[in-house]
């Protein structure tokens, strides 16, 4: 099968799940009364002041299948409804939130893969040294670590006894102010690309400043899961009959590993970046909740708390949306990376 | 059952996975003698409300009557973390149970039967498989309103798929083997062949990841109490305890560590009862890994 038809196979197979996405999530609505959904259907807080109106345009007391329909056509028009935690549309709110945690995503990402490809390897390369052994004690007390906790702590130290060093929050006071002012140009929303688009140094030191703690929160839980699939997965290739013959070669054993073995190693690590991303997804909620770094992850956390159900259903069918994608993304480079591959292989 | 004693020999002998056990064996003590460790005082109601001494904000330091101190609201910390093993066992246990016994139903029935039994089941648990696990457990929990009860169910709901997948795996795998057919001709029925044939051969391993994964589901509880999701105010939880802690992370300027013991505390609980469980886990793969039997 060529890429193409598989490409749109995989498309296809895509409308069943997210079909069942949606109705699981309207059938979570239906637990409400149609006072309570209302909120589903809104785009400013005016139209709350006529709720029977709404119950009567959006037909919340007819059967299951109408609503269905009813909403699943807003949901399309891109009304999710409104957001009482961040008083804008549900979709607007996940626009506004986003740049916040693209701009941690941005800088963990990088950061996982390479230190988690990197660790893993030297822990394969040296198979039962006391290098294996550390990166193996650490990778499994970093995912027993509770994410909150570890934030926390982080801010104890870094923020408490070194006294304001790292702060919470995104920006300064006083560089909120500046960024805020006329001369300051938001592209991007994400503040250290626009700092730097902006030629603005003091803006980019504070923001990093701020970076740090939240970044290295979500690096250190996730890091591990990485490092210990590429160290499996290494093990598996330094035992293969072709690391032999490098060796036997007179290869240097830094081209051995690197190259022969790294290499082959490395497919199954692509395959799990959708759990990378699930892992950030989740962890963002925690880590923008105790750093009250203001991204989508903070917002769902009040939104939950305030019982703000527009909100968090959704953010929930956008990440199962955005989820999907990057799996379906994931399953193609696959292919691409191994030409072993058959394109028509069974699907599960 | 060779296999078993071999296996509990390596793990004994791992210093790790030993870690890990006796680790887990310190936490069931504590849960188990609860009572007689940090005593529910006279006259208190329920012994899974941990009690207060007195309503101020500000924690106490540890002292001879609160051996950890005091978090915000005067709530006991040593008691609170005493009794909050409990909690997590029970979280634990219930969540792992339910889940399993969903997924042998299921994945069972999904990987005997096959074709539109096993299609329908699948496609149910691309659905779930399809948001982060946190974030739909969130929206479930908020739906049900708070609770640990809706804790619970909604660690349920968010991890089926996933045990229900591995163990359809396992019994597509022993499937299409001699003893299955052989007893197929003897007569014996689907349900007869599948508990007495099929299972047996396929979910051992399975089945012991899965109840190693209770550490993974307490670290899940707690990081939703911790949001403020989980027990009502003042139940004796772990994530709840770090939650009353958020406030003191910074102490008087003089002193900015003075309430270390109101933060650290309970998440040590939390890590230490994760990690005995993951130490077990770890050791297990590698021993249930058949592409590292041999080296």
């Amino acid at each position: 099968m060529e890429l193409r038809a598989y490409i749109v196979r995989r498309l296809l197979l895509l409308i069943p799940v997210l079909f069942g996405v949606t109705l699981f999530i309207f059938g979570l609505t239906m637990l409400f009364s149609p006072i309570e959904r209302a909120s589903l259907y809104v785009r400013s807080p005016r139209q709350m002041a006529n709720i029977p109106e709404i119950i009567e345009t959006y037909g919340l007391d007819r059967p299951f299948y109408v609503q269905y329909g009813t909403w699943i056509n807003q949901v399309f028009h891109g009304n999710l409804g409104w957001s009482t935690v961040a008083h804008m549309p549900v979709l607007d709110a996940i626009w506004a939130f986003l740049p916040a945690t693209l701009e941690l995503a941005i800088f963990c990402t990088p950061i996982i893969i390479l230190a988690g490809i990197f660790l893993g390897t030297q822990a394969a390369a040296h198979k039962d040294k006391p290098i294996d052994h550390v990166s193996r004690v650490a990778a499994i007390a970093g995912w027993s670590l509770p994410t909150f906790w570890l934030g926390l702590v982080l801010l104890m130290v870094f923020y408490g006894a070194f006294n304001g060093l790292l702060p919470p929050d995104r920006l300064g006071h006083q560089m909120s102010i500046v960024v805020n002012s006329g001369d300051f140009v938001r592209y991007t929303h994400i503040n250290t690309l626009d700092a730097i688009l902006n030629l603005n140094g003091p803006v980019l030191v504070d923001a990093l400043r701020h970076l740090i703690l939240p970044v290295a929160t979500l690096s250190i839980v996730s890091v591990a899961f990485i490092m210990r699939l590429t160290r499996s997965s290494m093990l598996e290739s330094l035992g293969k009959g072709y690391i032999l013959t490098a060796r036997a070669k007179g290869l240097a054993e830094r081209v051995v590993v690197n190259k022969h073995a790294r290499r082959n190693a490395l497919i199954p690590v692509i395959t799990v970046s959708g759990y990378v991303f699930a892992g950030l997804a989740n962890g963002v909620v925690i880590t923008e909740t105790i750093f009250t770094f203001k991204g989508v992850g903070w917002w769902e956390a009040q939104a939950a708390l305030r019982l703000d159900i527009a909100s968090i259903l959704g953010f929930a069918l956008f990440n199962a949306g955005l989820f999907v994608l990057i799996n379906l993304i994931v399953d193609i480079l696959y292919t691409r990376v191994d030409p072993r591959v058959r394109l028509g292989g069974v699907m599960q | 059952m060779t296999d078993l004693r071999f296996m509990v020999r390596q793990l004994v002998r791992n210093p790790l996975s030993l870690a890990g056990i006796i680790l887990i064996f310190i936490f069931a003590v504590i849960a188990i003698f609860a009572p007689l460790i940090a005593p529910t005082p006279a006259g208190h109601g329920d012994p899974y409300m941990i009690p207060r001494d007195g309503f101020s904000a500000t924690p106490a330091l540890p002292s001879q009557q609160h051996l950890f101190g005091t978090t915000e609201g005067q709530y006991d910390i040593f008691y609170g973390v005493v009794w909050g093993t409990r909690s997590a066992f029970r979280v634990g246990l219930v969540v792992i149970g339910v889940v399993v016994v969903i997924g042998i139903v299921l994945g069972s029935i999904a990987g005997y039967f096959g074709g539109v039994i096993d299609e329908v089941i699948m496609r149910i648990t691309d659905i779930f498989l399809a948001f982060p696990a946190l974030i739909l457990a969130m929206a479930l929990v908020t739906v049900m309103q708070p609770s640990l009860t809706s804790v619970m169910i909604a660690l349920i709901v968010v991890s089926w798929p996933s045990y229900a997948r591995l163990i359809r795996g396992d019994i597509l795998q022993v499937r299409e083997e001699d003893y299955i057919e052989a007893s197929r001709g003897l007569g014996a029925s689907n349900a007869r062949v599948i508990i007495r044939h099929a299972l047996p051969n396929a979910i051992y391993p399975t089945l012991i990841m899965a109840s190693l994964d209770i550490g993974a589901v307490v670290l899940s509880a707690a990081a939703l109490s911790f949001l403020g999701l989980g027990a009502p105010e003042g139940y004796a939880d772990w994530g709840q305890l770090t939650a009353f802690a958020r406030n003191w992370i910074v102490g008087p300027s003089s002193d900015p560590l003075r309430y270390w013991f109101a933060v650290a505390i309970p998440g040590l609980f939390i890590l230490f009862f994760v990690l005995g469980w993951n130490l077990l886990g770890d050791a297990f793969r590698d021993i249930l890994d058949p592409r590292l039997a041999r080296r």
